[in-house]
């Protein structure tokens, strides 16, 4: 068995999800060979080969794949599928949008987002917005896994040294083309891989609050700053920066929700944070049940408050 | 242009579920059920694509027991044209729906297929990528927006870092975010009416599709509980226990 997995990158840099995608292809196979597809990635590829735990880099570098357009990468994979057990990726965007087309280009079911694998055939998930945890078992000859990368530890970045392997395969399909992309900059760490997130909901009021009240606090904290779907909806800040069960999933050690009710889709991205904080005015909200450290006053107060004296 | 919209039956979104003793699945006995939100935007996005004369026909097409009947008449009641029902008691795994799908598409000459980007009881988020696939057309998956000029649709899609815009040709399949746009509330004449728009009821077997998975889920549990936290009387209290209680700043 020889597990396939997808590196996730911008052309220049390794994703960290990717790194804890190779931890949970680790428990499977330790056999991994990674797949680098993109325009000029060859520094990707070789900081993917120092990895440890990886054996062999596959460098597919073409200008179709610049945009990981999920038409022109799905080809690519499932013409080099055949060598593989298991073919896996991070369960971000990129991840979730190519890697069920391979799933159904290779005629297999697939599982998503997987939080734990029992053995080779048989991993854990959570559904109904992390409610519940299903065991699934996959009979089918090639397993297609996405990973939830905040299940898994990352693996260390160096101590590896796999050779890196272009293979010229795949290309343009012809079935779309990248118009543009409009990011949002940031000097905050990310916020799927950040050691603290500090999140604001609907209470903010405004976009004018949330650079008041939370980037100050993020900012001491050296923290990534988070959001409600409310806060989002109301277009305070952009919906990047949106924790929930259609947004985002993190699992930092320390989670600070202010004015953020605790609706079940907000706590399915964000109820695997190991302390949770929460600054609310109402005791009742949904959020308090699960803060192992809750206080009830006014973020307007609270906040500079806990910002001056950090 | 037609569009193919497909709605999925699930537990409201607001139902805290329940987790069987038996651990042998959730208990939706009893439990309220809706159209899945994101497919909701699915119906809404066709239905203005018509009022903007871009669309002449809105199919919406559900798989699952005769129950699903009461979401394809929701669909209906939001401006579809006429609902197809393919009737099936086994669960309905993403694979095998999309192969339906992708079956009624072809019969009803659909150029543009519009689906949820996830469901909200399994969170799979795979159909439309897997239709896209059998179809052999492009994917505009989590869409916040939806512009169809010229022969093919342009997608504004939300990444993990932003937004990311596409052009596909069609036909294409596009799946829903959640800010593509708000649905409207349906109205009690169109409820009515509803009820006497044109409702289909196809078997996968019309579609040469096995229900058969080879994914098997062993059990269902409930996640682990957080133990109850404390409440703290000060800002100094809060940074005194972070620091020296759970020690994570």
């Amino acid at each position: 068995m020889t597990v396939l997995v997808y590196a996730e990158h911008d052309n220049q840099e390794l994703k960290s999800a990717t790194l804890a995608t190779i931890t949970a292809a680790s428990q499977i196979d330790s056999d991994i060979h990674v797949l680098v597809a993109g325009s000029n990635a060859q520094a990707v590829a070789d900081s993917v080969a120092q990895v440890a735990g990886v054996n062999k880099v596959l460098l597919a570098d073409n200008p179709a794949f610049a945009n990981q357009l999920a038409e022109n990468v799905a080809p690519l994979v499932v013409e080099l599928a055949g060598a593989y057990s298991h073919i896996i990726a991070p369960a971000t965007t990129t991840g979730k949008n190519f890697l069920p087309r391979v799933a159904a280009l290779l005629d297999v079911s697939m599982v998503s987002d997987i939080t734990a694998v029992i053995d080779a055939k048989t991993f854990e998930r959570p559904i109904y917005a992390g409610n519940a945890t299903a065991t699934v078992q996959s009979a089918e000859d090639k397993i297609v896994l996405s990973v939830r990368g905040t299940a898994f530890d990352s693996a260390p970045a160096t101590g590896g040294s796999a050779s890196v392997e272009s293979v010229s395969v795949g290309g343009d399909s012809g079935k779309s083309s990248f118009v543009g992309e409009e990011l949002a900059k940031s000097d905050r760490p990310e916020l799927t891989s950040a050691n603290i997130v500090v999140s604001g909901g609907r209470a903010l009021a405004s976009g004018e609050n949330f650079t008041k009240y939370i980037e100050p606090l993020a900012d001491k904290l050296g923290a990534a700053m988070g959001a409600s779907r409310a806060a989002v909806d109301a277009g305070f800040v952009p919906n990047d920066l949106q924790v929930g069960q259609t947004g985002k999933i993190v699992a930092p050690n320390l989670y600070i929700a202010v004015g953020i009710s605790g609706a079940i889709q907000h706590l399915a991205g964000m109820k695997d944070s190991k302390t949770i904080v929460a600054i609310n005015t109402d005791p009742e909200a949904p959020i308090a049940s699960v803060a192992d450290y809750f206080l009830e006053a006014d973020y307007q107060v609270a906040v500079p408050e806990l910002t001056s004296k950090l | 242009m037609k569009v193919l919209v497909a709605v999925k039956r699930v537990v409201d979104h607001n139902v805290k579920v329940r987790v069987k003793a038996d651990e042998s699945g959730v208990d939706l006995t009893n439990a309220k059920m809706s159209v899945n939100p994101f497919c909701e935007i699915a119906i809404e996005e066709a239905v203005r694509l018509k009022e903007a004369s871009v669309a002449s026909e809105i199919i919406a097409v559900s798989i699952g027991t005769s129950q699903s009947q009461e979401q394809l008449r929701s669909a209906l009641a939001l401006g579809a044209d006429r609902g197809v029902l393919v009737e099936t008691d086994a669960k309905p795994y993403p694979l095998q729906v999309a192969k339906i799908l992708k079956g009624v598409a072809e019969a009803e000459g659909a150029e543009l297929v519009l689906l949820g980007k996830q469901a909200i009881d399994d969170d799979n988020n795979q159909t439309g990528q897997m239709l896209a696939a059998l179809m052999n057309v492009g994917q505009g998956t989590f869409a916040s927006e939806v512009v169809v000029e010229g022969g093919a649709v342009k997608v504004t899609r939300e990444i993990d870092g932003g937004l990311q815009t596409v052009n596909l040709p069609l036909p294409a399949v596009v799946t829903t975010d959640l800010r593509l746009n708000e649905p409207r509330f349906p109205k009690l004449p169109n409820i009515m009416a509803a009820k006497k728009k044109p409702l289909d009821t196809k078997t996968p077997a019309d579609f040469g599709v096995d229900m058969t998975s080879k994914l098997t889920t062993l059990k269902v549990k409930a996640p682990a509980e957080r133990s109850a936290g404390v409440k703290v009387a000060s800002v100094d209290e809060l940074i005194d226990k972070l620091k020296n209680e759970a020690k994570v700043i």
